[in-house]
Order: structure tokens, then sequence, then C-alpha cells
């Protein structure tokens, strides 16, 4: 007897979502889709808003990832005012982010995907979670709680705010970097770079080798890839051009003033989250698994396979050994975790380059600007993937217009891809339990921040 | 002896449970002593049994529920009425919760125009703008939680800084009621006030506050009002600053834009600030628009759609 089964919401991750599994009357999986339940209305309630006010109130489109939409905002108000903020400020901007990002993979890693690798897919859902390892393994929880809270005390205690920044600004940054602080965040991110090697490390030789083939196999899905590189072809988080590959490796580039060529967002009745797709491929956007079009991953395994090389000698060396295994492009879903890791070593070791340089200590930090009518497109590689704020204003610089593509639904299209993969290749013959929908969920989990 | 906690987000960001994550090794030690029934972003509990299996909404029963977001859809608001009837106490953590916080700013529009504009964006492809389930009907506006299901504590922050989550948690495992700060942002401002000037009109913040030196400590800056600049302080709740007290954005050498929520719960910052202002002789006008200033108080029907649809003003 045909029957849906409801995954209802799924759980660690970011946001509201929920899967449902349609079986056929032989009990085997005829259709299974994600669905992003929640609507907030960011592209239209911040019409009429000033656009220097904007940057602090997009930052609540997502509360793991603030530093991404506060910054991509701030590029595109520069544009839109006309206005190129000074080189300490960028600088400052880009820190800020990259030490973002570097807190952002320890907190996803540990505390919400790691459970199903160190407690264990089928595992009781009491003990399936970052409250279960602190039992477990109290002494690794310790240590992983002081670094991810150590990163992102840095973050507050420079920048005013962590969750919800306000120190971007149009034009620049609010404040200059003291040499002080400078000496004193760069002892920090040296500790965390030690850490992220650490974790690394641990994970490939602890973590990920009893799961080798589900990573190959569950969710598994071939699709193309969007990330950032400059313009070596280097792995980029704060800024860049966009490259776009197709399944078989090839690619385009564009300047993210003309995303909209390139990216289209498909609309499903089951979902509120937008989908969007490859436009320019020009084969429309298909969802059949046997058949998908016009679907490309954005997030950590994207940014990897997209980029020629990682500018720093750590990440870099991780990358190489990561090809070696893998491939380039790699497909396997479950390597996005893998990926985040190498992308923890990255941000710390560039963080670091950036402190480096006593230049980030310049007290000129924000351009002299007026409002005017424009048009300003920004951009920064989120944690879930390329974040693109787009904006009009008017004569007295208030929002006319917004678009926004948010790092999330880029993998929209692909999680649906992936969730059928992995509900048709593990349900059979009506036969559910936790363990097993916990692992179609864990398709989704691959792709969080 | 452990307290059993429910907790739920609703029309929210993530931003006050990962503010709770931010409690760090205190985190580690309040954990001894709560035990999470229901907690989707740590947690797999599910609504309707494990697999799916039962007909109604199952949260199981809890001590204390706490809930983030404030009701946008019809999810929302049936979670929030269920965790409501399962929890002894419910606290409302977070502006969204207690006043709607940013996301009610869509309150300035019709639903039909947030449905209308979000999918006829340049890059969407054309599409019915109808939705079917399981995905809920949004309702008409974006609500606090005490406009919907009785709330005993109050918890706002725009995220509520992890401090004072830790002395509300140390409280309510203690079995009293957490205490809040009943003062502004202002007085617990380090910087200058002179209270002299001839301010007529403010400014935009395009360029950065005056201050004489990289280095210069916060209490030797003026106050940002002072310099010229819209700054919520005087009508935000205090809180911000946690155990250091000085404020999170000026810290940052940056106004204050109200996250804290009115210093009265039921108070309105718009009004109260464009009254400070009017009588302290200041042109309101010189601001480019009001709607702003209830960005995080936009709930309890503060913020309405303005009949002329005219979104840039709304008078006061």
């Amino acid at each position: 007897m045909s029957r849906l089964i409801h995954i209802q919401p799924i759980t660690r991750i970011e946001g509201h979502a929920s899967i449902q599994i349609q079986l056929d009357d032989a009990g085997e999986v005829r259709d299974a889709r994600v669905n992003i339940m929640s609507l907030r209305g960011f592209e239209k309630f911040i019409e009429g808003k000033p656009a220097e006010e904007v940057p602090r109130i997009v930052s609540r489109i997502c509360g793991i990832c603030p530093w991404m939409h506060h910054l991509a905002s701030n590029k595109a108000v520069d544009r839109c005012f006309g206005v190129t903020p000074p080189p300490a400020a960028q600088k400052l901007r880009e820190l800020m982010q990259t030490i973002a990002h570097a807190e952002d993979k320890l907190l996803h890693f540990f505390f919400l995907a790691a459970a199903d690798f160190v407690i264990g897919p089928d595992a009781d859902y009491s003990v399936r979670n970052v409250i279960g390892i602190a039992k477990a393994h109290p002494e690794l929880a310790q240590k992983v709680v002081r670094m991810r809270h150590g990163a992102k005390m840095i973050l507050e205690k420079f920048a005013g705010k962590a969750i919800h920044p306000i120190a971007g600004v149009v034009g620049g940054f609010s404040k200059p970097m003291l040499e002080e602080d400078r000496r004193e965040i760069l002892g920090q991110m040296r500790e965390l770079l030690d850490f992220a090697l650490f974790t690394l490390d641990f994970a490939k030789t602890k973590v990920f080798p009893p799961y080798l083939e589900t990573i190959q196999s569950l969710g598994v899905i071939r699709t193309g890839f969007i990330g950032t590189v400059d313009d070596t072809g280097a792995l980029n988080l704060y800024d860049g051009r966009i490259r776009l590959m197709k399944p078989d490796g090839s690619f385009t580039e564009f300047d993210v003033q003309d995303y909209a060529d390139y990216l289209g967002e498909h609309v499903e009745a089951y979902s509120y989250a937008k989908m969007p797709y490859a436009k320019i491929w020009n084969e429309g956007f298909c969802l059949d698994e046997n058949d998908p079009r016009g679907i490309y991953r954005a997030n950590t395994l994207a940014r990897l396979n997209v980029a020629d090389r990682i500018s720093t000698p750590r990440a870099q060396a991780e990358l190489e050994e990561f090809r070696e295994k893998f491939g380039r492009p790699a497909q396997a879903t479950l390597l996005y975790h893998w990926a985040r890791l190498i992308e923890e070593v990255y941000a710390c070791e560039h963080a670091i380059e950036l402190l480096e340089d006593p230049a980030i200590c310049d007290p000129h930090v924000r351009a002299e600007v007026q409002p005017r009518a424009g048009r300003g497109v920004g951009s920064v590689e989120a944690p879930r993937g390329t974040l693109i704020h787009d904006y009009s204003t008017d004569d007295n610089g208030l929002i006319t217009r917004a678009n926004l593509i948010v790092g999330t639904t880029h993998n929209i299209a692909p999680m649906n891809l992936s969730v059928k993969q992995a509900a048709k290749s593990i349900i059979h013959k009506g036969v559910v339990d936790q363990g097993l929908l916990n692992r179609v969920e864990m398709a989704v989990r691959a792709y969080d921040p | 002896m452990s307290v059993t906690v429910a907790s739920e987000w609703l029309n929210s960001c993530s931003g006050c449970e990962i503010s709770l994550v931010d409690l760090g090794e205190r985190l580690l030690d309040v954990l001894q002593h709560v035990e999470f029934v229901h907690i989707p972003v740590l947690m797999d509990h599910k609504y309707f049994g494990q697999t799916g299996e039962k007909p109604h909404l199952d949260i199981p029963e809890a001590d204390v529920g706490i809930i983030s977001g404030g009701i946008r859809n019809e999810e929302h608001a049936e979670i929030a009425a269920h965790l409501r009837s399962r929890c002894k106490i419910i606290i409302a953590l977070g502006t969204c919760a207690t006043h709607g916080g940013i996301p009610a700013l869509a309150n300035s529009f019709p639903v039909q125009d947030l449905l209308e504009r979000c999918f006829t964006t340049e890059t969407t492809d054309e599409n019915p703008k109808i939705f079917e389930p399981p995905v809920p009907p949004l309702l008409d506006v974006c609500s606090a939680l005490d406009e919907q299901i009785a709330v005993d504590v109050y918890l706002p922050g725009c995220p509520p800084h992890p401090d004072q989550l830790f002395s509300a948690l140390t409280a309510l495992l203690d079995g009293r009621t957490p205490e809040l700060p009943s003062k502004s942002v202002c007085d617990t401002c380090p910087t200058v006030r002179e209270g002299k000037g001839k301010l007529t009109k403010l400014r935009r913040f395009l360029q950065n506050p005056h201050y004489q030196n990289p280095g210069e400590p916060l209490d030797k800056m003026r106050c940002l009002l002072e310099q010229g600049f819209l700054c919520m302080g005087p009508v935000t709740k205090a809180g911000c600053g946690g155990d250091a007290k000085t404020p999170r954005c000026i810290a940052a050498r940056v106004p204050c834009r109200g996250c804290y929520g009115p210093v009265r719960h039921d108070g309105n910052p718009m009004l109260d600030m464009l009254n400070a202002l009017a009588s302290n002789g200041i042109d309101v006008k010189s601001l480019p628009e009001f709607p702003s200033l209830l960005r995080f108080a936009g709930a309890h029907r503060l913020l309405r759609p303005s009949r002329r649809r005219n979104e840039r003003r709304v008078s006061p």
C-alpha cells in the first residue's frame, strides 16, 4: 500500500525544513523531496530603508552566518553609493569574515554533523547529538567548546558584536585595529590553526574511515559546482570572480554584477526557498535524478572543486591529497564534511596572513560617502555557498529594489536529488526505522553551513 | 536536580541558539543540570514520532519551554500553542519572540506584497506563487509570542548576550525568576554626555564618529547622539553588553539601533524616540524615514501597512 513518510523537522541543521518520502505499493521509494518551511520576506521589507542601515538589518537572515550577509550587503551598498573602502577597511572586513568561517566550520562539524559519525547514524536520538559527544568524550568536548568560543570572542571583542555584526559600514569599517589587537588576535589564530590541523587529522584517522563506503554512496549525485576564485584561480572566500563548473569539470567565470545572466531561480509549490540553477547552460531546470538539468552545488565541496588551488601551504597540501583520493570534481555528498575541514585550515592560515601584514592597522578605515541613486551587487562566499545581495537605491539612498540569492538556496535542488538518491538506496519494501531515516537526513546535513 | 527543557525556534534566524552555544565552557556546566527533551538545532527529536508515525504533534512535557522567533505562519502558531500546553514556564528568547524583531519589519507591507516580490524577482522563473502542504500558509502579520500565547519570562536581545542567558538559566535552575535590567542603554553607556550644544538635525551614519585617536577609550568619546547621529540608546532596554555592561554597538563605535527592544515591555520606541528628539529641539524630519525606528519592535501592531501604500513614511 502506498504511503507518505514525513520527517519533520529535519534536525541538526540551521533552518526549518522537512522531508517527504513517497512509497509505492511495493514499499519502494517513488519520490522524495525537501520542503523549506519558512519565508520572512527580506527582499520586500528592506524596501524604503536607508541603504547604509541595510547591512545591519539583513544580517538577521542567518544567525550562524550573519557576517556573510553583513559584508555582502556592505559591498552592495558601497557600489550603490559609488565608494571604495580604504585598503585597511577591506582587510578588516576580510579578516572578520575569515575568522567567522573558521568558527562556523568547527560549530558545524562538532556540534551538528559529527554525532552521525562519532556516536553513529543508528544510535538513539537522545544520545546522537553534541550532548552525547560531550558525555562520551568529555576532554575533546571541552577543547572544542573552548577553541570555538575563543574564535567567536575574537569577533565580539574586536568588532563589538559577533552575532549580527555592526562593524562593517558603508565606505569601510567602523574602527581601526590597534597594534595590540593585531598581536593578540594573531596569537589566537595561530593556536586555532593548530586545532584546525588536529581536527582534520582526527577526522581523517578516527571519524571518517569507518564510513568511507557510506561517504562514497550516500546521497551521491552528479552536478555542476559554483564558487569564488581570485584572478589566479585560487580559492577566495571574500572576493573575486564567480566560477561556474559543469559536471564534466569545464567552467565559465563571471563578474558577480552580471549574475542575473548566469543564474535563474526555479520555484516549486512544496518549498518557500527558491531553487537557483545555471540558466547560462541553456538546458532549463529539471530535478529528474536520471536527467538533472541546470543543477549545480555550492558550499565547501563546490569551492574546492572549482578552485585550481589554495593559496596557503597546509590547506593546499590537504587539497592535493583530497584530489588524489576523490578526483576533481569530487561528487560524493558526504565529502562536504572533509572539504569543510580543509577550508577550516585555509581560513586559519589566511587569517594569519592578513594579521601578519601591519597595514591592517592603518587608522584610515572609512571613505567619504554620499547617498545617491545607484545599483550594486555584492557577494561573498558564505559557509553554505556564494551569497549575492543586489540592491537599487533612489536619489536619497533609500532601497527601491532588492534581490538576494542566499548561499543555502543554491543547494536546495541538489539536496532534493541527494535525498531522493539516499531514500531510494536505503528504503526498501516499506521498512523504515529512525536510523534509516536519519541516514536520509545526513544527505541534507552535509550541505549545512 | 535536573530541569527538563523543550526548545523551539519559530520565525527566527538561529542567532539566539548560537548565543546559547556562545556560553562557551559554561554551557558544559549548564548541560550537567539541564535535560533537553526537544531542541531541533541540536537533537533529533521529531514532531510526529521518530518515524512520523503519530497523527498529532507531540513534544514531551518539560519544566521550561524556550521559544525564539515570532509567529509568522500556521506551523509556528501550532507549535507555540503546543509547547505552552506542555511546559510549566515559557521563556520568550530574543527580540523576535518578545517584540517581533527584524522580521516584523514585514508588517509594513500586506502579506500578498511580500509573496509577490519574493517570487517575481528578476532572476525568478514565472510561477503561480501558490504553495501547498506541508509548506505552512503565512499569517497576515508577524506577531510576538505573547500575542498568541501566555509568556512567563522575557529575554530580549538580538541576540541576548550569553552572560544574560547564563544568569537567566542559573536563576531558573535555582527556582528563581530571572531578573532583567530596567534601565536604558544610555544608563550603561560610558560615552561622554555634555548636555549642551545646539543640535537641530541628525546625520545619517555615513561617517565614523569623532574621537581623538584610534586607541582612545570609549569614556573619552562624546555621546553619539550628541555628535548628531541617531542612536536609539535612550529608548532601548539595557543589557546587551552582558557582564561587561558597555553596549556592544557602542564598543564598535557604532550607534544603537534598539535590538533589546523598548525599555518598558509595552513601549513604542519610535514614538518615544521622536518625542525625545522633538523635545530637545531636533527636527525629526532630518531622519530619512521612520519605520526603521521600529525595526526591532514592529509586532504588537506597531508597524502596519500604510493606507496610501506609500511605504517610505509612516507618520508618527
